[in-house]
This record gives structure tokens, sequence and C-alpha cells, in this order.
């Protein structure tokens, strides 16, 4: 009885330890308020804002940001468009907001995916020898595809049917993440299975084994934990990765259709009219960079968190 | 029929295999755009490397010292602002705003004809590599610097650095020479499996300065059903795929001797 | 190791004439230097026999040249020839069924050999041998001989009356070809002839040096050239890759350039870009027209392939003309080419616009007229049932369409704004860009291609050749469709099919006179776009390209090569 009172206390608490820790972190603290803020500002703001990001109004094309006024007076500003309009009078905060839904969702989910599949096939690869040359092999096996003509044969297999079933946006989507996903994995998995290999010589697992723990365990708890800085870090560079090879696609004509923004491709169609109207590259831009940023901090932060040895200190 | 099933002919004695978009031998034109892909790719990523690995062990060994955040900041946004952008934005800046005959003049089109014979000809031939250059250096540089950094962080904090500075060994010897060689192992393979991407060509980053590598090639032999082209380039790039991984495979041997393959 | 190896034997070498100074426009051959011209895309072989692509056929006209071509304002000018053969003159049949070609005396190929006709009589006989796949076949169709009279005249034999023999040996796409040096590419051999097809022998000012495929082709004078003071430039680089942008950029900003082809831009980009003062745009107005090419059959991925986007499944909605015409008269064409064009385009209602006597009186769709599109509909029983703002049939399928087109930013902007008008008449559109690469490529096995037209509507800009529109408006005969049976190749993308329509096109292939010819082919015209509205044309587009303001002698053609008198292209001394 006592221990089924004390065991959820405990578990709390190392929660609570791993909190103050990461609070202490204060990169990763502005991190996590912007990654809050820039998420709420594409989930939310579309309700607050209600512009209709694809609407053209022509008669108000090329309007500057509001700011704008503050140095030249004469600039062609509206309140009615705090960011301005571009070449076809679509309000680009309004843009903003579609096409970050767009990003994030895409970033994030290709970057769990590969960073799940990696760390899966990595730590299997390292902790079992018996797998090791068959997963590595395979591992070889993928990373020997390169991404572009993988997407345009997936594209010519299954575009129409994911079409058919998803809706046009959908399926595209599906079908980048999935992309981005399965193209992506395989560092992560070299990583990790070479930290493993290096792990398993080590006397702390000599130690745990010799105690009988089960790799199960073993895998969890002790192998797990001390792999996850590598996993931080190509979490973090997974999710830019993802945003920038998604805008890159459409560079190329193989994204999202044309009038469905992303961050990437609000940059790109920008890059055009970059010196006359340089807040259209620097706000996408900055959406891009910041959040990346934020979500390096926040692994920086949460590495030293899960580190007990140095969440001691 | 096996030249019909493979668009080779070696029924004609010629044991080639022809593009079937410009008729040409494949390994003549993947020859012809080897040095332009060597030259920009590679030195990008050799200064990447050269420019990562110290950038990554000093902001580990002073993490959250003003070093660090600087060369965290800009390795993100390095690797964050995607390289079309970058790109325009260099040639924007060096070859439009500054004027014509200013020693900082760079050419935004990449002359794949472009012979170094002489001095002349080599700081010719560097300037008109700087942008293309510093655009994927940079994006390296960033990625492999995080990795730098991280796999330092992890062994600076581990029981035998704190023995070997109980012994009284100097820091140059601690940093350098036990936590580097440990940290190297996770670097070693980021950057091994990096190496034949430099021969799969960066294509956007052609594009933009109009390079015209491997890159390039690959997606035009994709856009044009060029298949003897695309199968003999993925070939290429799956061998040395494989070749690399062996060479990471050898390094974490020597890097860390209790690492065994038997 | 291996590297090395590659990186030394694949750098060719090259040495460039020292520059030399420009004055005037007379002088000695090669006294300009090095001209640099830059295509966004990139050559891949100098047979225009081989390549239908417009850079390929630009890049082959510094080498060799036909017999005559069409000047700026789209008259035939001679070349190889000594004078244009006409009626008039003797050289054209009084029954139009052959034309007889003098060559000039005293004309050599690059390598020092005499032309005569028996490279003329060649050149028919490569395009037109069994197993060749000649991609310029259509430039001799309708010729059964091509005999030699003497060294340097030759007939060419048609058919049947033929109004307008200028078709063979006649512009960039069918210029004469050594008959020494593809002597033995006939037929099926042709494309294994790669020294031939990357540095053919020619007449023309400039002898290929370096060729590099999908890259560069350096070029330089021809010591042979007809013309001793021409060209004026030593070297040409023919650099290709990018995009249009960049190329602009290298011509009219940072100077690196000299000339830049199609600069598919919008206008504000292009002012932005010649404020650097280094060059400037160029335009010219031919019969190029930006349209939407409607599909009238089903391209729903539920059919079966070789059902899909045949003749065998006509399309639900899109065959009945009231849509068509609602479609048409939604766009409000003048702002299109406010957006996209500028000066350098015209809101039109033709397929083909220009030269004048074919042109029909047509402006009917130049106003938009939203009211009247909503109207139409709903006079054909198209109702928005559900209230979803989304108009259905009768058996409740949704007036939704896919619109594809190449990628390229100006295409992008129309494809959103016509995506607006059509919704105001509640037809939903969901919109498609494909890499011009693929779209344009013809490949059989891409569903990409515009000929396989997976899509309910695409657009894209097409041009006839010359100044005669028969083989243009004849792309729209029943038999033109692209089907699998066909490999996906035809020009009648919209797989129209009127017997009338075939009929009165027959009629003009036996016309002679120009004004019955005019009427016929502004009837046909009328035919494809006023009354029944399967091509929407939306710009008369003129050609735009940038050059340095040091050249000089360009004049913009829009009836040729752009390239057609590079020969006299020199550098403007300040």
């Amino acid at each position: 009885m006592t221990d089924a009172t004390q065991q959820p206390d405990r578990v709390r608490s190392q929660w609570w330890d791993i909190w103050d820790q990461f609070k202490t972190h204060r990169g990763a603290v502005i991190g996590l308020g912007f990654l809050i803020f820039i998420t709420l500002f594409v989930l939310l703001g579309p309700l607050l804002w209600q512009v209709d990001p694809g609407k053209l109004d022509i008669r108000n094309k090329d309007m500057r940001p509001i700011y704008t006024i503050l140095w030249d007076s004469e600039a062609k500003v509206s309140w009615a468009k705090p960011l301005g309009s571009d070449n076809l009078g679509r309000d680009i905060l309004a843009n903003l907001m579609q096409g970050g839904r767009i990003s994030m969702a895409v970033g994030w989910t290709a970057m769990l995916l590969s960073v799940i599949l990696g760390t899966l096939i990595g730590v299997l690869a390292g902790y079992f020898k018996r797998l090791d040359g068959l997963l590595m092999r395979f591992t070889d096996l993928v990373l020997a595809l390169p991404l572009l003509p993988l997407l345009l044969v997936m594209m010519l297999l299954f575009r129409d049917s994911l079409r058919a079933t998803f809706g046009p946006e959908n399926g595209i989507f599906i079908l980048i993440v999935v992309a981005i996903g399965i193209t992506s994995w395989m560092q992560t998995a070299r990583i990790v299975r070479g930290d493993v290999l290096a792990l398993k010589e080590r006397e702390f697992v000599l130690a745990a084994r010799s105690i009988g723990t089960p790799s199960r365990r073993m895998i969890t708890r002790h192998i797990l934990p001390n792999v996850l800085s590598p996993i931080m870090v190509s979490a973090t560079l997974g999710l830019a990765t993802a945003i920038i090879t998604e805008s890159a696609l459409s560079f190329l004509g193989l994204g999202f259709p044309s009038d469905f923004p992303t961050w990437g491709k609000i940059l790109f169609d920008s890059v055009d009219r970059m010196t006359n109207y340089p807040e259209r590259v620097i706000w996408p831009g900055l959406c891009i960079s910041l959040t990346v940023l934020a979500v390096n901090y926040i692994g920086d932060g949460l590495r030293d968190a899960l580190d007990p040895r140095i969440r001691g200190q | 029929m096996i030249d019909a099933m493979f668009g080779t002919n070696f029924a004609d004695g010629a044991q080639r295999i022809i593009s079937f978009q410009s008729r040409s031998p494949v390994f003549d034109i993947i020859a012809e755009r080897m040095p332009q892909t060597l030259w920009v790719v590679g030195m990008s990523y050799v200064v990447g490397v050269l420019i990562a690995l110290p950038i990554g062990i000093i902001s580990a060994y002073k993490q959250y010292s003003i070093f660090d955040q600087i060369g965290t900041l800009i390795s993100m946004i390095g690797f964050s602002v995607p390289t079309f952008f970058t790109g325009v934005l260099l040639i924007v800046i060096f070859s439009t705003m500054v004027p014509l005959d200013s020693i900082f003049w760079l050419p935004s089109i990449y002359d794949t004809t472009h012979e170094v014979t002489d001095w002349e000809s080599f700081k010719f031939q560097m300037r008109q590599m700087a942008m293309p250059v510093f655009v994927l250096a940079l994006f390296n540089a960033a990625q492999i610097s995080r990795y730098m950094r991280a796999s330092m962080l992890d062994n600076l904090g581990q029981d035998y650095v704190r023995t070997a500075r109980a012994k009284g060994m100097t820091e140059k010897i601690v940093v350098l020479k036990h936590v580097l060689r440990n940290s190297m192992i996770p670097v070693i393979t980021v950057i091994a499996l990096g190496v034949p991407q430099v021969f799969g060509g960066a294509i956007i980053t052609e594009q933009v300065f109009k390079v015209n590598g491997l890159g390039q090639l690959l997606i035009t032999a994709i856009q044009g059903s060029d298949i003897p082209m695309v199968m003999t380039l993925t070939f290429m790039f799956a061998i040395l795929i494989v070749l690399f991984n062996l060479i990471a495979d050898v390094l974490y041997g020597v890097l860390d001797p209790r690492i065994r393959y038997d | 190791m291996t590297i090395k190896t590659a990186l030394m034997g694949a750098v060719a070498s090259l040495a460039f004439a020292p520059m030399a100074f420009a004055d005037g426009h007379e002088g000695e051959r090669g006294r300009d230097g090095e001209l640099r011209i830059i295509y966004w895309q990139a050559v891949s072989i100098l047979n225009p026999y081989l390549s239908s692509g417009t850079k390929d056929i630009d890049a082959s006209a510094l080498v060799i040249e036909p017999l005559g071509r069409y000047d700026s304002s789209g008259n035939p000018v001679p070349y190889l020839a000594t004078e244009i053969p006409t009626v008039a003159n003797g050289g054209v049949s009084e029954d139009l069924t052959s034309i007889t070609w003098t060559l000039q005396e005293g004309l050599v190929w690059s390598d020092g050999t005499p032309v005569t006709s028996r490279d003329v009589q060649f050149t028919w006989e490569y395009c037109t041998a069994e197993g060749g796949g000649c991609a310029q076949a259509a430039k001799f169709e309708g010729v059964t001989s091509v005999d030699i009279v003497d060294d340097l005249t030759v007939t060419v034999n048609f058919d049947g009356p033929t109004p307008n023999p200028y078709q063979p040996f006649m512009g960039g796409q069918s210029p004469i070809i050594q008959a020494a040096q593809f002597a033995d590419c006939l037929g099926p051999r042709a494309p294994e002839c790669t020294d031939a097809n990357f540095a053919p022998i020619g007449t023309g000012p400039f002898v290929v040096t370096d060729f590099r495929v999908n890259d560069v082709v350096s070029f330089a004078a021809n010591e042979n050239y007809r013309v001793a003071s021409q060209p004026a430039f030593a070297t040409v680089v023919f650099k290709g890759g990018g995009d249009a942008t960049a190329a602009g950029r290298a011509v009219m900003e940072t100077g690196e350039f000299d000339y830049a082809w199609n600069m598919q831009l919008a206008p504000d980009v292009i002012a932005g870009m010649a404020e650097g003062g280094v060059g400037s745009p160029v335009s010219a107005f031919g019969a190029l027209v930006e349209r939407i090419e409607v599909n009238l059959t089903d391209p729903s991925p539920d059919l079966d392939e070789g059902i899909r986007s045949t003749a065998e499944a006509p399309h639900p909605f899109l065959t009945d003309p009231a849509v068509r015409e609602a479609m048409s008269i939604a766009i409000d064409r003048e702002l299109l080419v406010e957006i996209g064009y500028g000066q350098a385009g015209r809101p039109t209602c033709n397929l083909v616009p220009a030269p004048a006597i074919y042109a029909s009186d047509n402006t009917g769709c130049l106003t938009q007229d939203i009211d009247r599109a909503n109207a139409l509909l709903d006079e054909a029983g198209y109702m928005d049932t559900d209230g979803d703002g989304v108009r259905e049939m009768a058996d409740g399928t949704p007036l939704s369409i896919l619109y594809q087109t190449s990628t390229n930013a100006v295409r992008q902007d129309f494809q959103a704004l016509i995506k607006e008008w059509w919704s105001e008449i509640g037809i939903e559109t969901e919109l498609r860009n494909i890499d011009a690469g693929v779209f344009f490529g013809g490949d059989p096995g891409s569903p990409d291609t515009f000929q396989r037209f997976y899509a309910d509507v695409e657009m894209y800009a097409n041009v006839f050749d010359g100044t005669d529109p028969q083989s243009y408006l004849g792309a729209y005969l029943c038999d033109k469709a692209p089907r699998p049976d066909t490999q996906w190749q035809g020009e009648n993308i919209n797989r129209f099919c009127d017997p009338a329509y075939d009929a009165l096109w027959q009629e003009l292939t036996s016309t002679g006179d120009l004004d019955e010819r005019g009427r016929i082919g502004a009837a046909l015209n009328d035919m494809l776009t006023k009354d029944s509205n399967v091509i929407i044309p939306l710009v008369d587009r003129g050609r735009v390209s940038a050059h340095a303001n040091s050249l000089g002698g360009i004049e913009l053609n829009v009836w040729d090569s752009e390239l057609w008198n590079i020969a006299g292209w020199h550098r403007i001394s300040e």
C-alpha cells in the first residue's frame, strides 16, 4: 500500500526536477515561449485576422508593411494590410499564418517520422548484433535512393489515388511528408547505431547486464537516455530540413499547388522582387529561422535537463 | 536484346552506356561535369568541415559563452534559410550592387569552360567559386558543427574526463586528445555520409549559379526520362555510399579500439 | 585518382582570342572579341532535325543555315539562295507544284569544301529517311522528290498545288546540313552520330569548338564565312541553365552576358532589372498566343489507362459550349496583360493574331462579363444545388476542374487570377504546375506532358513558324489528337473533332489566292475560338529578350530564330 502511494509521487518529482532544470536554461525557455507563440499565431491567428489568404485584391497590390510609413511617408500602406500585400494583392499576414500551418505541419510530422524511424533502426542495429548487418545494409540501400527520383516515382504511382482519397491538398501533404520522412532517417540511424555500439562496451552497461536486466529495459533505461543528445540534434536539424526540403520541392515544381502557401514558397516567390520589397523575404525567412532556432534551444535545454549528471549541478 | 534492355550497345562492339537524351556516352558527360562539381561542392564541403570542427569544439567547451551563442545563431540561420534565397541575396550584393571593377565584385554565373593555367586564371577560379562555395559551406558547417558540439558536450561530462583532469593533465590534452577523440564517432558518421552527397551535387545551388554539375545532370536526366543516365548516376551514388560507410566503420574502430567487428 | 584523371580529361582546352577593339559596324572579322549568350534552357544537341526545342534550333542557327529566312517583319529573305523563288520570277511553277532554288556561287562549308545542290537533296533524304524520327518532318510533308538540276540548282516537287512552297529549307527549323558529314547517319543511325550532331559542319558565321551537353557551347568565327567583315565576334559562349530571372539579371544588372532569351517575367521585375542600366529588354509581336486549352475528353483518374483523356471518354461538362463560353468571358484579359506582360503583351481573342490577313476581327471576349457568364450557366442548367458555391450538373457532378501549366512565376499568377474569376461563376478550380522540362518534354511515358493532358484545362503559349498558319491550323484535325496508339504524340491536344473544320482546312490547302486564304484562315480561327471556345486565347505575347546596351545589330525576329542575324551583331563603341 505504501508503495502504491509513493510511486506516482516519485515519478512526478522526477519530471519536476527536469522541468526545474529546464527552467534554468534561459535560451530554452525563450525558445519554448516563441514556439508556443508561433504555434498559436498560425493556429489561432486566422480566427482573429479573418482575411482569406488566397483572396486577390488587384487594386491593393504591392502594398508596403504599415511600419514603412516611419521612414517613407509616401509609401503605399494601409491598416487593412499590416504587413502589406503581394503583386496580386494577397494579404501577406494572412499568407504567413496559412503558410505557417502547412510548414509547421510538414516539418513536425516529417521530423517525427524520421526521428522515430531512425532511432528505432539505429538502436536495434547497434544493440542486437544479429540485426546489425541486415538493418545497416537496409539503411545503406535507402541512403542510396536520391530523394528526387524517388519522389517523382511516388508522384507517378500515388498522386492520383491519394488525390482521390484525401483531396488534392491532403494527398500532396501525405506524399511530401512521407517522402521527406523516409528519405531522411538514415543519418539518425547511423549516428544512433554508432553511439550505441560505443555505449555497449561501457562499464555501466556491463553492470546492468550482470544483474540480469532484460534487453527491453536495457534499451529504454540505459541506452536511450544516453543517445538522446544526437537524437535531439537530428530532430532540430530534421525540422529545418523538412521545412526547407518542402520549399525546394516547390522550386522544382513537385510540391504543393501554387495557390497553397507555405513559408518556403512565399520566400521563393518573393526572391524576384527582393530589392524592391525586402519585407516579403524577411518575414517568411524570419519565421523559418526563428522556429528552427527555438526548437534548437528547446532541444539544448531538454538535453541538459534530461542528463542527471548536469541536473545535479 | 540486352542492348535494348539496358540502353547499351554491346552489339556494336562498343561497350559504352549511351544516354537517351544526347546519344553520347554517359561517362563522357559525367566526366565533363565532374570538375565543376568537385571544385564547387567538394570545396564547400571541405571548407564547411574545416569551419565546423573548431566551432563545434569551442562552443561545447565554452558552453553558453558569447562565442557559443553567436555560433549557434549563425549556424542555425545558415541551416534554416534556403540556399535559393542566400544565393540570390549574395548575387544581389556582390554582383549587382558592387561595381564591376571593384575587387569585391564576384561573377554570378559559373564559367564551366574556365581552365586554371596560371595565377591569374587561378584567381578567377577562386572568385567564381566564392559565392556558391560560401552558400554551401555555410549550410554544411551549420549541420556538422551542431553534431560536433552535442557530441563534445556529452563527453565533457563523462567520468574519464574528471579522471584525466584529476591526474593533472593540461586542459589542452584533455580536450583535444581524450574528449575530441571520443566525440568524433557520431561526427565521423555525418561527415562520411555527406561525402557521397558531394558527388550528387547540390541541385539548387547549381541552378542559382549555373554551375551545371552532376546535380543538374541528374535532374535533367530525370525530367527527360534518360534512364541510362539516371541509372548510371544512382549506381555511382550507391557505390560511393557503401564505400564511405565502410570508411566510417573502419574509422570507428580506429577512434575507439573497443569497437570490434567480428 | 580516377577523379584526377577525369578532371584533367574533361577540361577542354580552349584559348580565347584576345579582345580586339571595336569601332563602327564595319571592320575585319572577329574584331569584337567574345559574345556571351545565355539561354535558361541548356542546349542538348546542335541538330534541329533531332530536336524541336527552341534552344537547340537557336543554337544551331549559328552554324547551319537554310536557303532562306524570314526577316523581322515576316518577309522572306534569301540566305544560301541567290533569291527567293516566286511565280513572278519563275522559281515557282505556274501550277504551284514545284519550286526551284538556286544556290549562291562560291559558297563553302566551314571545312572549305563547296556547297552543292547534293547537300540540299541530302538534307531532304536525311529528314525523310525511314526510322530517323526527324523532328521537322512536318516541314517536308507533301514533298515527293528533290531533284538536282545542276551543281547549284535544285527543284522541290510537291504532290499537289502548294500555295506555300516555302516550308522545306526555309527558316531555322530546316537548315542545310553537309552530305559528306552526315552520309552515314541516315535513318535509325541518325542519333548515333554524336560527333556530327554536336558539331555540325555548316555555312553559318560560327563553328563549334566545344560542346558540353546541357551546359555550354563554345563557338569561333567561321573563317570561310561568305561575308568578309562578318561575324564581328571572334568567339561565342552559349551558356545554358538556371532560370529566366537569373538570365535577365546576368544581362541587365551584372553585365556578365550580352544576350538572354525569353524573359517571361512580370513587367515590374523586368523594369527593376533594366534600372541596372547595363542592358535593356527588347520585344516584338508575332503570333505567340498564351491560351487555355480545354480538354474535350475526360481526364478522370477513375478511368482506365488507354481510355482516360481519349475520345472514347467525352468530358462530362466541358463538351458543353455554354460552359466554355462562360469560362472565356469570365476572364479579364486586360488585367492579365497588366500583371503578367505589360508592354510585351496585348489581350486577344484569336488563336492566329497575325499576320493581319489571317487575323479575325474577333473582340467579343475582351470585356469581362461575369453576369453574362453566370446567366449562361444558369440557362444551361448548371445550378448550385447544395449551396457550397460550386455549380453542379443535373446528375450532381460538381463543376470542378484541374488547371495545369508549366512552372513559371507569371503563369502561376495567371492561375491564381483565373481561379478567382472562375470561382465567381461557380466553377471550382484546382491548380497544378509542372516543371517546363517535363511539361513540354513530350516523353510518352510521363503522365505530365501537355500532350497527355491529364487535366481539364491547361495553359501554355504556342506559335507557328514562318508567316503561314496552314500547318498550325492543321493541328486541330480529328486525326491529330494525341492518343495511346500515337504514343501520345500529336498537336490536337484538345481532341477537337469537327468534320466541318476538317473540310474547311482541306479547302485552305488547295487555295492559292492570298485574300481567300486569309478569309478561310480567319474562319478556321473563329471555329476554334469565338464559335466554340475550345481554345480560350488570353494574351498575344511579344517575344521578350534582353541584350547588353553595348550590343548592336539586334533585330528581334518573331518569324524565325531570334539569332537569325547574329552574323551582323557587333559591339557599339562608347
